[in-house]
């Protein structure tokens, strides 16, 4: 290893190598640059140190040995690190259907929204000539000076004789673009601007910006930008929509903890979410331990068929899976339904109960996931030494006996950080619940949409995409309470492995 | 083991096998349903495990063909299942080749080469690898929705920003690979180094041809992994064309338009191909689960 640092080092291949760092760094300052001038600061940023990094890692030659690790590095900060912090920002923020824009966008859509005036509005059609196009108003009979419809244009119109050949309406349906930018001039003065896909007239803006934070009303109410609220009011103090979107500090977390419509249905979620990743781990670890402690007595035949046929569910795609019991739980035509009718008489409404809800959620989740306990199981079961098992029926043990006081003490250890990834999987197991209920059936007399079978990632996914609000700022901070959540089960894992590791390095 | 009566061997044994028979028939009857709903006729329809009158309807529908019943009446396929599948793969294996260039030699430097930090960071990849996706989500819509406003190819329902997020998911596999390249001999790398290979020529021209194995176990693993996400899919690909099968899937279960033959027949085309590479692959997969997450 200590070679390393004379080979790399040759002049004669490093200039190919500088150009090219070079020109890569060239082409994402200027992407910076562009996203910095489009007003995207943080993308900007991000681009320009993602520029730099790779600019110092594989420029300088005694970075080589981080330059195998620099793209996954930068991939795993930039789409993974990234984003999770980016999600916790969100929720110090007001971001949601009401404040979807920034302020700059916001202030673009008032100042384009316009009112036409109808008692001015006329059709118009468009001519071709070799000059180019002219604008034919036939109800007033004038007609434009040629155009060219390609760009913001005035043109003045006068009295004249229609056109020999006007443009078909298909064609001029084309030219919309370049008709949206044009204003034409009546010989009178007034202005006409393209106010429908047939009609030209007077287009007043209800809103013009009159200074930075002040925008100004066809009517002279004067609208000022409320920074703190992302919302321009007027002097009464009536907001104007649509907001934008601004930091509002800690108010997410005051209403996820003050408001009693929030508040009670997120207990119960965030209940639910530690029962039912706790309980998925405990009956698919049951489950899929009982089985293989089955597949390993000696005396079984057919083991491999066995083998395959119960790991089929792990095989299957899951979300194909969770649409099948989705479809088979159905309430009236569903296949489980139709049997336990035609044996006890019973037609369970899974979807519509909540105990019963929970119950087929688990039911499935077992289902889904006993295969990859019993593999990890059978694995570890191979590794406990077959002596210790023997003195111990030498000793009268009953196999029970031995199971629990030799077996499974010697297989938890090594078990136990993929017993707690489990745990971590399953509490955010946003695939199963969603598909399969959709957090149905819901809460009653609650604020935001929240279920009984919603575990605290399905509920947030809800909150942000599945309704009308879009709450992204109050799923953002939810997510802020997830993060802490998983951060302690992450740090559990870690322990957990770390000495699972160290008691293997001490006993090799 | 040891030496058992034969008699109470064979209970034992009978136990055992109507044990598993039992569980297995509990276990399978998801797909014996599905494969008889597939061949049933209409939508709604229920009855026997061997459906009285078989019909391809469903089959021939999932396959992108116009189907046209016995009464003279077409029906058109609800949704493009084959466009669906494609999308799939085309975004898995692309994505998963991404991941696995980039990890394959992130493993080969977290393994051989001294860099400064490399503990930290490594400690630092694996409690990032357990922040699971859907805290990011919030985050990911409004980036790549910003993102679209610069360039439509890197905004929402383009399946280039979906291979970007997916390229990120490199972590778990850096550890699989690792574990692998941690048990090769010493002896190797420096025998090239006294050859006068650079480390880079070391990892091309003798660790990339001993990691085969490893390599196309991670390279299913992740295309798997790929093919059956839901989270990022969904919140990413709005536009019916753009989506994968996994987002697809869901709108043939719609509550107003609910067609449970349809997805018996596409259900099975699609999920059939993923669950025999699986079933291949699943040998080396456990052992790499294991033992990548073990080896600390």
């Amino acid at each position: 290893m200590t070679t390393r640092t004379d080979i790399h080092a040759q002049p004669a291949s490093a200039l190919p190598r500088v150009m090219l760092v070079a020109a890569v760094f060239a082409v994402l300052c200027a992407v910076a640059f562009y996203l910095y001038q489009i007003a995207q600061p943080l993308f900007g940023a991000i681009v320009l140190a993602l520029a730099t990094g790779f600019a110092v890692v594989f420029g300088a030659s005694r970075f080589y040995g981080a330059r195998f690790i620099f793209p996954g590095i930068a991939a795993v900060l930039i789409f993974i690190a990234f984003p999770v912090i980016y999600t916790i920002y969100i929720g110090f923020t007001n971001y949601s259907s009401s404040n979807l824009l920034t302020y700059d966008r916001t202030v673009e859509v008032l100042t384009s929204r316009a009112s036409v005036d109808p008692a001015t509005e006329q059709p118009f059609a468009v001519a071709q000539d070799d000059r180019g196009y002219r604008i034919w108003l036939p109800e007033s009979a004038l007609l434009s000076e040629p155009v060219t419809l390609t760009g913001e244009e005035t043109a003045t119109l006068s009295a004249a004789q229609a056109p020999d050949t006007l443009l078909e309406r298909r064609a001029a349906v084309r030219l919309r673009s370049g008709l949206q930018t044009l204003t034409l001039t009546l010989p009178d003065g007034t202005k006409l601007q393209n106010s429908g896909l047939r009609t030209f007239g007077t287009v007043t803006a209800d809103y013009t910006r009159t200074d930075r934070d002040e925008l100004t009303r066809f009517d002279g109410m004067v609208l000022r930008a409320d920074h703190s609220t992302g919302f321009f009011t007027d002097t009464a103090g009536e907001r104007v929509p649509p907001g934008w979107r601004v930091p509002i500090g800690w108010d997410n977390f005051e209403r996820i903890f003050r408001s009693e419509g929030i508040r009670g249905p997120m207990l119960r979620v965030f209940v639910w979410t530690f029962f039912f990743a706790f309980a998925s781990v405990l009956l698919t670890f049951t489950l899929g331990l009982t089985l293989a402690v089955i597949l390993q007595w000696p005396h079984l035949r057919f083991k491999a068929v066995y083998r395959i046929l119960l790991i089929l569910p792990y095989a299957v795609p899951a979300f194909i899976s969770i649409l099948v019991f989705r479809g088979l739980f159905n309430q009236n035509f569903g296949e489980i339904n139709l049997i336990l009718e035609a044996i006890f008489g019973i037609r369970p409404n899974w979807f519509t109960d909540g105990t019963l809800a929970r119950t087929m959620v688990l039911v499935v989740n077992t289902w889904l996931g006993y295969p990859y306990m019993m593999l990890l199981a059978m694995g570890f079961l191979q590794n406990v030494p077959e002596d210790h098992k023997k003195s111990a029926a030498l000793e009268g043990a009953s196999s029970v006996r031995i199971f629990f006081s030799i077996t499974l003490p010697q297989i938890i250890p090594p078990f136990l950080p993929l017993l707690i990834a489990s745990f971590a999987f399953n509490f955010n197991n946003l695939v199963l619940i969603f598909l399969l209920t959709r957090g149905l059936p819901d809460i009653p007399g609650t604020v935001i949409p929240a279920g009984e079978t919603d575990i605290l990632a399905s509920f947030t996914y809800r909150l942000a995409f599945d309704n009308a609000g879009q709450q992204f700022g109050l799923a953002g901070a939810i997510t802020l309470l997830i993060f802490l959540v998983v951060a302690a089960i992450s740090y559990a894992n870690f322990v957990a492995m770390r000495r699972a590791a160290e008691k293997r390095s001490g006993r090799a | 083991m040891i030496v058992e009566r034969p008699r109470d061997l064979l209970i034992k044994k009978v136990l055992a096998h109507g044990f598993l028979l039992v569980f297995l028939g509990l276990i399978l009857f998801p797909f014996i349903v599905v494969l008889s709903i597939s061949f049933r006729e209409g939508n709604f329809a229920v009855g026997s495990i061997i459906p009285e009158n078989p019909t391809l309807e469903h089959w021939v529908l999932a396959f992108g063909f116009d189907y046209t019943r016995a009464d003279g009446t077409v029906v058109e396929p609800p949704y493009p299942v084959l466009r669906w599948m494609w999308n799939s793969i085309k975004i898995g294996l692309i994505a998963s080749t991404g991941v696995l260039a980039v990890a394959t030699i992130s493993a080969y430097a977290f393994s051989r080469i001294r860099i400064r930090g490399k503990g930290a960071m490594l400690d630092g990849l694996f409690l990032i690898q357990m922040f699971p996706t859907t805290l990011a989500l919030v985050a990911i819509y409004a980036i790549f929705d910003t993102l679209g406003e610069v360039s439509p190819i890197l905004g929402l329902d383009s399946h280039l920003a979906l291979i970007l997020i997916y390229m990120a998911g490199v972590t778990l596999h850096i550890w699989t690979i690792k574990g692998y390249f941690d048990s090769i001999d010493t002896a190797l790398d420096k025998a090239a180094a006294i050859d006068g290979a650079t480390p880079w020529q070391t990892f091309r021209f003798i660790f990339l041809p001993l990691a085969v194995p490893i390599m196309s176990v991670v390279f299913v693993l992740a295309f798997i992994g790929f093919v059956n996400d839901y989270p990022i899919a969904s919140v990413l690909i709005r536009s019916e064309d753009q989506m994968t099968l996994a987002v697809g899937s869901r709108l043939y279960l719609n509550e107003f338009r609910y067609l449970w033959g349809d997805f018996a027949a596409a259900a099975i085309l699609s999920g059939l191909p993923i669950t025999v590479v699986f079933l291949i692959a699943q040998r080396y997969l456990v052992s790499g689960l294991s033992e990548g997450a073990v080896k600390g």
